[in-house]
């Protein structure tokens, strides 16, 4: 179970571009790192990311093991009604998590 | 006896001194990416399509002392209207095993073309920014990053 951190303001007003933050704890594992007695380690990293704002896809990424352990992405979205915003994260392994974050537009 | 012992000593610190370098020989793989590989991903993703210089602004520290967490924020200059905004930002780099750091898709519900995260460096190189507008257009922006602590090919100890 990972944990996941999620900064979407509570409160908008509709029309306005609000900043959304996310950070998941996540060992993304290169895949290119050797053990101490030289054995690889196998690739663990979270592959993608996707926001839903009210069941519409507003954002997603494809991330690479070139990104920093315990992923970090932020982004932007319009306010556009008061409802849920949905965080899924799916990787290597069968990694699976989802987050959510309450909006009220008025 | 005492002489004897020694050498013994000694050659058995030789030896274990071969198994090391042997052993780190091994270590060595040709896992990184060079300029050229950084150029066919950018390729395999515009495909014949030219790239221009502009439009696009990579935020990245020009040195960092630990490349195992560089802040990196791509802020696109366009109006993200339905009918002309940034469809997704691309990052390269030339020089991690690797050419792919991450791809963001965005919409006109973006709001604004700006995204954030924090990647590995595990050399001193050139990131690239690439970002693909809904008229399909291609724009781009570099920047050097100087790294002193390499990521991604560490061993653990």
């Amino acid at each position: 179970m990972a944990r996941a951190l999620i900064n979407v303001p509570p409160k908008a007003k509709r029309g306005d571009i609000i900043e959304i933050k996310t950070l998941i704890s996540h060992i993304m594992e290169t895949g290119f790192r050797r053990d101490n007695v030289g054995k690889p380690i196998p690739r663990n990293i979270i592959t993608q990311f996707t926001c839903t704002y009210n069941g519409e896809e507003i954002f997603s990424a494809d991330l690479h093991p070139a990104i920093a352990a315990n992923p970090f992405i932020s982004f932007s979205t319009v306010a556009t009604d008061s409802g849920t915003i949905t965080f899924e994260w799916t990787g290597d392994n069968g990694f699976h998590e989802t987050g959510s974050a309450k909006i009220t537009v008025e | 006896m005492s002489l004897h012992r020694t050498g013994a000593t000694r050659r058995e610190i030789l030896l274990t001194g071969a198994a090391g370098i042997g052993a780190a020989l091994i270590m060595i793989e040709p896992a990184a990416a060079t300029p050229e590989t950084m150029q066919r991903a950018i390729r395999q993703l515009v495909g014949e399509a030219p790239i221009k210089k502009g439009k696009v602004t990579l935020d990245v520290p020009a040195l960092v002392e630990n490349g195992n967490s560089v802040a990196l924020t791509i802020d696109v200059a366009s109006a993200m209207t339905a009918k002309d905004y940034v469809k997704a930002i691309h990052v390269f780099n030339e020089k991690n095993p690797l050419p792919n750091v991450i791809s963001a898709h965005l919409g006109p519900r973006s709001g604004r073309a700006k995204i954030s995260t924090r990647f590995r460096l595990a050399d001193t190189q050139t990131i690239v920014a690439i970002a693909e507008l809904s008229d399909g257009t291609f724009w781009s922006a570099s920047a050097d990053v100087i790294v002193t602590l390499q990521a991604c090919l560490e061993n653990l100890d």
